[in-house]
């Protein structure tokens, strides 16, 4: 990959009104793993706008395919084979390319491929559940994939999750990190989540929500979620913090 | 050039949950042969890389002192030249051998987490030609963390650099810097605790 024009601003500042607090008492873990004392603010320099590079001969050919990149010869995992796709983009609605996106999730019985998850519901054998993929130069990513289940966990007495991905996002810049989780478009158990719950803002809830996107399923095979990825967005003015000047 | 460029708004953030190591270092999930048998960020040098060779373990503990066994920790950082592996990076050319980033879960078994790197070069504050003393940028993510904390570790035997580093003397609670110095075991190994919360909690940023 080539080298961008020199970087413009750092990053916009994080808008805390739409990122769950660390503290989140009805998410229980978050308790004792919350810090009691105020984030200090450095502000973006070097470290912060800088971000390592990833490369596509990082990755394998299946990488993106969780039907077959755990799969056996021949076999296929059980369940809602989907395709979900997007654009990433920072919050200028630029494409971005070149970014490192890894997924996790349960199979369609809601169980985790996890020797730490011990829920009744049944592996798969053919279902891994882990996936990553490079963004491609408008910021397009695609996976391939089987709907995860709903399942039971321990925080209230009969709390569900609702069906979702886990993704990690990698942009440009270090101070760009981000980890979330998508959420399938028409599902109950949405509502009743306390870790989706841990959003305060309503409204934001929405940007984590799949939509189905019928103009992309495959016929007869594959059915598709259409969700779009924003990142920080970056200032762009004369006069910023660079150390070499604008 | 727009007055309002920003049109979108960044994904709010949701846990990692239990299950991060499937994603990110999927072999202590237990899945070992998938991605070729290992992670994204395990390997950060190689027998070319420049610089000291330094190791860095620790664990992450929460409120209770409990160390977790469920998170992940990535490092980011210059080279030994001050110099960072990134698209981004218009000063001079960074060391091809080191790509900056590292990347590690904590055991699922102990809690500890370990990197074998290169101690940073210094590199400058903000706008200015004032040096920041070596440091290494880090990000924590786990179960029951809402949002991704950053933190840095700095080195305890760059007693003047620290002294004189602006985001240190920066902090108003002088009596937190010490949250973000390493504890020297040996020569080149450190190592570096960090407290979600209570007494010593590591000092978080927002960036």
């Amino acid at each position: 990959m080539t080298k961008r024009p020199p970087p413009s601003g750092g990053f916009f500042p994080r808008n805390f009104q739409i990122h769950p607090p660390a503290y989140a008492p009805d998410y229980k873990s978050s308790i004792v793993r919350s810090p009691k004392l105020a984030l200090v603010s450095i502000g973006n320099g070097l470290s912060e706008i800088t971000g390592p590079v990833f490369g596509h001969e990082d990755l394998g050919p299946t990488d993106n395919d969780l039907i077959l990149n755990y799969s056996a010869k021949d076999k296929s995992p059980i369940g809602e084979r989907i395709i979900v796709y997007g654009k990433l983009m920072d919050e200028s609605r630029k494409g971005i390319e070149g970014a490192l996106i890894e997924i996790w999730q349960a199979n369609s019985a809601g169980r985790y491929r996890h020797i730490k998850d011990k829920y009744i519901g049944p592996l798969d054998p053919n279902f891994g559940g882990c996936g990553r993929t490079i963004t491609g130069e408008d910021g397009h990513y695609e996976f391939r994939t089987i709907k995860p289940g709903p399942y039971p966990w321990p925080n209230g007495i009969n709390d569900w999750r609702p069906s979702h991905i886990h993704f990690s996002l990698f942009g440009p810049g270090f101070s760009q990190r981000l980890i979330t989780q998508m959420y399938f478009e028409g599902d109950p158990l949405i509502k009743i989540c306390p870790i989706v719950n841990t959003i305060p803002d309503k409204e934001a809830i929405d940007l984590l929500i799949a939509r189905l996107d019928m103009a992309n399923t495959i016929p007869m095979d594959t059915l598709a979620y259409e969700f779009n990825l924003v990142l920080r967005g970056r200032r762009s003015t004369m006069f910023e913090n660079r150390p070499e000047g604008n | 050039m727009a007055l309002s460029p920003k049109i979108y708004q960044e994904l709010p953030s949701q846990t990692a949950g239990p299950y991060v190591h499937i994603g990110c270092t999927p072999q202590m999930a237990g899945l070992k042969t998938i991605y070729g048998g290992g992670h994204l960020g395990s390997k950060m040098v190689n027998e070319k890389t420049l610089g000291i060779r330094i190791s860095i373990s620790g664990k992450i503990f929460d409120g209770t002192g409990t160390p977790i066994k469920d998170g992940i920790i990535e490092l980011w950082q210059a080279d030994a030249q001050g110099l960072f592996n990134s698209l981004d990076e218009t000063r001079g050319e960074p060391d091809q051998n080191f790509q900056g980033w590292g990347r590690q879960p904590t055991d699922i078994l102990t809690g500890e987490f370990h990197f074998d790197t290169i101690k940073p070069g210094r590199i400058p504050y903000l706008s200015t030609n004032r040096l920041q003393a070596p440091f290494i940028s880090i990000w924590v993510a786990a179960r029951g963390i809402n949002l991704g904390l950053h933190t840095r570790m700095y080195f305890p035997e760059e007693v003047e650099a620290n002294a004189e580093d602006p985001v240190l003397n920066r902090l108003e609670h002088q009596n937190r810097v010490h949250t973000l110095i390493a504890e020297p075991l040996e020569d080149g190994v450190y190592q570096f605790d960090i407290v979600l919360q209570g007494e010593n909690e590591t000092v978080f940023f927002d960036i």
